[in-house]
């Protein structure tokens, strides 16, 4: 299976452009966004600002070109690395930030954004994205679920699980792979004895697509036609974006224990903003100028959104208490006064 | 009103919410052609459609990862798992995630999903049919644990468990799915979640039970009246949240306390009853709290399965063991 390619490493279109001109420089604008919130959220994790930080760098496109497939209303279920997928269906800096910070209200995006808070637990989210799209099937809507996540979750018995009901009730979910090549320190051929995860599809009576993960616009046109399809009422999809995580696999990780930098290099010839980049100066539509200007309007942006979470109180010491159900029951209210101080011991 | 058994009652419960709000699917193994495996879902996807009463693919994670998935998106799914004993695959789901959801959404998110659960023995099936560890489900945060022991309170708390904007672990005792008849309510038939009821006053001493229990405490409490002791009888009803000012309550008033549970007795729903009775009653005790449970063993199979199931006898013996007999 050779993984679908458009726009090779050089910038150069393979096939017709699934994205018209300006919808790529718009796309390469929110790539260096993307890439401006990872280095500035690892900075701040690097000060103590924010807890454990899993960088995303060099998985960009897998996550911006299928993002960029959706509908504001659709469905999102994706993993702790997955930010820059989240931030493109709504999911505010503010909220991102606020949930490395160790602060519950991070998993509450605004109304309308149909973003689940991202999976810290591999591999049981997959699922979610099947019950949500399921429920839309049966509501008789077109809204579609897409969930992402990485190579290691596929070893998982959920992921089984999510894939065989999406095969079995033809829900209209999106399954992302983002195949980065390392689950922590085990590497992608430790996972699985399969040739790709792709093929892992037609186990389950699914489609399953093997793309260049690094390919802005191989990736938007996979995940374009999974969800047209899923919109349809034809069932699922597989997608298996071939990539890597550049990183280690959080800011907890040392990565040179396990992986040689040098086999990064041939990687980092293959960096997604840079083909794009290319692509885009080959057609005199980019300029020093202009990126500069979209970096420092992201970098102000993403600023601003930590000064707010940084400047939020944190929640009081009972309020956890009153985020368990609708109302708290009497066996809470009970351990909340002893945690206060006001109450009897027990009850 | 109509004289049912508790699985006619469920089926009963299952059927008003079904009928009332097109939000509600059902969806486990068997649950639709064949009824389920004890026929609590008879007749309804005949009634109501295979795409309300689904019959999925044997995968517990699957099944309850799902329900939640669609809880999420505003149906209000009840899910079946077989027995209690197959729950464990789809526990990660109920503890990482159904449990969690509202919590790590700060309220953005809700998963109001019922997961229903047969649980204890008594029957003689085969291994892993006859677990009685709901104590696992009571000690996990964010999801609420009900153990009808009538066929009344069983549609009642069904009906309730469904309209709860919370996730409901609802377990249901086997061996009285047909054992008991009552009269139950027609129609819609609510009681509320996290309420006991003393359902038979007494004054000597108190026996709390839940489930396939109750009936066995019931049969003590008659058996001790013969010999003029008087026992009340408290059907907890809800396992999480315990209501414990019902328990306090009478234990004040009778100052013993045995508490009755299947469950093994390490970290148990007895245990809890007990752990409460001392904080808030242990000036009004007459003798210590005794526990009647089933033992840290696991469940012998049929042979000799009633000794791990406490029965009446052993109740009555806790009981004359704190009247000092």
């Amino acid at each position: 299976m050779d993984p679908l390619r458009i726009l090779d490493v050089d910038g150069r279109l393979l096939g017709p452009s699934p994205l018209p001109p300006e919808e790529i420089r718009r796309l390469f604008a929110v790539l260096l966004t993307v890439r401006a919130y990872d280095h500035k959220a690892s900075a701040l994790q690097r000060q103590g600002r924010l807890a454990t930080y899993a960088q995303f760098e060099g998985q960009e496109a897998a996550q911006v070109g299928s993002a960029a497939a959706l509908r504001p209303d659709d469905w999102m279920v994706a993993t702790y690395r997955d930010a820059a997928a989240m931030w493109m269906q709504g999911y505010p800096w503010d909220n991102l930030l606020l949930g490395r910070m160790g602060d519950e209200r991070g998993g509450a995006p605004p109304a309308g954004v149909n973003v689940l808070p991202p999976s810290i637990t591999v591999g049981a989210h997959m699922i979610h994205a099947v019950g949500l799209g399921w429920a839309e099937q049966m509501r008789g809507t077109d809204r579609i679920a897409i969930t992402y996540f990485g190579d290691g979750a596929t070893s998982e018995g959920d992921f089984h699980e999510a894939m065989n009901f999406a095969g079995v009730y033809r829900t209209p979910t999106v399954f992302v792979c983002q195949n980065n090549g390392w689950a922590i320190s085990m590497s992608r051929d430790r996972q699985t004895a399969s040739e790709t995860i792709a093929q892992k599809g037609i186990a389950y009576g699914i489609p399953g697509t093997l793309v260049d993960g690094n390919d802005l616009l191989a990736v938007f046109a996979a995940t374009r036609d999974a969800v047209a399809r899923a919109r349809r009422g034809e069932g699922a999809t597989l997608i298996e974006a071939l990539t890597q995580r550049m990183g280690p696999h959080t800011t907890a990780d040392d990565a040179g224990r396990y992986r040689e930098e040098r086999s990064l290099e041939d990687w980092r010839r293959r960096d997604p903003l840079d083909r794009v980049r290319r692509h885009l100066q080959a057609s005199g539509s980019w300029s020093e100028d202009w990126e500069h200007e979209v970096v420092t309007a992201a970098a102000a942006e993403i600023e601003a959104a930590v000064g707010r979470a940084e400047d939020l109180a944190p929640f009081g010491a009972g309020a956890a208490f009153d985020r368990m159900f609708a109302r708290p029951t009497a066996v809470l209210e009970a351990q909340r006064a002893e945690l206060l101080g006001e109450g009897k011991a027990g009850s | 009103m109509t004289e049912m058994n508790m699985a006619h009652a469920l089926n009963d419960a299952l059927a008003v919410a079904l009928a009332d709000d097109d939000r509600v699917v059902m969806l486990g193994e068997d649950v639709g052609l064949t009824g389920g495996v004890f026929r609590v879902t008879d007749g309804l996807q005949e009634r109501f459609g295979a795409s309300r009463v689904i019959d999925t693919p044997v995968a517990e994670s699957g099944i309850v990862g799902a329900a939640f998935g669609m809880a999420i998106a505003g149906m209000r799914p009840v899910a079946e798992i077989q027995f209690l004993g197959f729950s464990y695959p789809g526990y990660d789901q109920i503890v990482s995630h159904v449990g969690r959801i509202r919590n790590r959404s700060n309220h953005r998110f809700t998963a109001p999903l019922v997961i229903r659960m047969p649980f204890g023995g008594g029957i003689g099936a085969a291994e892993h049919h006859s677990e009685s560890s709901e104590a696992i489900y009571a000690h996990t945060p964010g999801i609420k644990v009900v153990a009808p022991g009538t066929p009344a309170a069983a549609k009642g708390l069904l009906l309730a468990a469904i309209e709860d904007p919370d996730p409901v672990i609802f377990l249901e005792p086997i061996r009285v799915y047909r054992a008991i008849k009552e009269d139950v309510p027609a129609g819609r038939y609510l009681l509320p979640l996290g309420v006991a009821e003393v359902v038979r006053p007494g004054t000597d001493v108190t026996l709390v039970a839940y489930g396939a229990m109750l009936r066995d405490a019931g049969r003590a409490a008659e058996a001790l009246a013969t010999d003029g002791v008087s026992a009340e009888v408290i059907d907890l009803r809800t396992l999480s949240p315990l209501d414990a000012d019902t328990i306090v309550t009478s234990a004040v008033k009778t100052g013993r306390v045995v508490a009755i549970s299947e469950g093994h007795r390490t970290a148990g729903i007895a245990s809890e009853v007990a752990a409460i009775v001392q904080e808030r009653a242990l000036y009004s005790l007459l003798a210590p709290v005794a526990r009647v449970t089933g033992w840290d063993t696991i469940v012998p199979l049929k042979r000799t399965e009633r000794h791990h199931i406490p029965s009446v006898d052993r109740i009555v013996a806790a009981v004359r063991r704190t009247l000092g007999d």
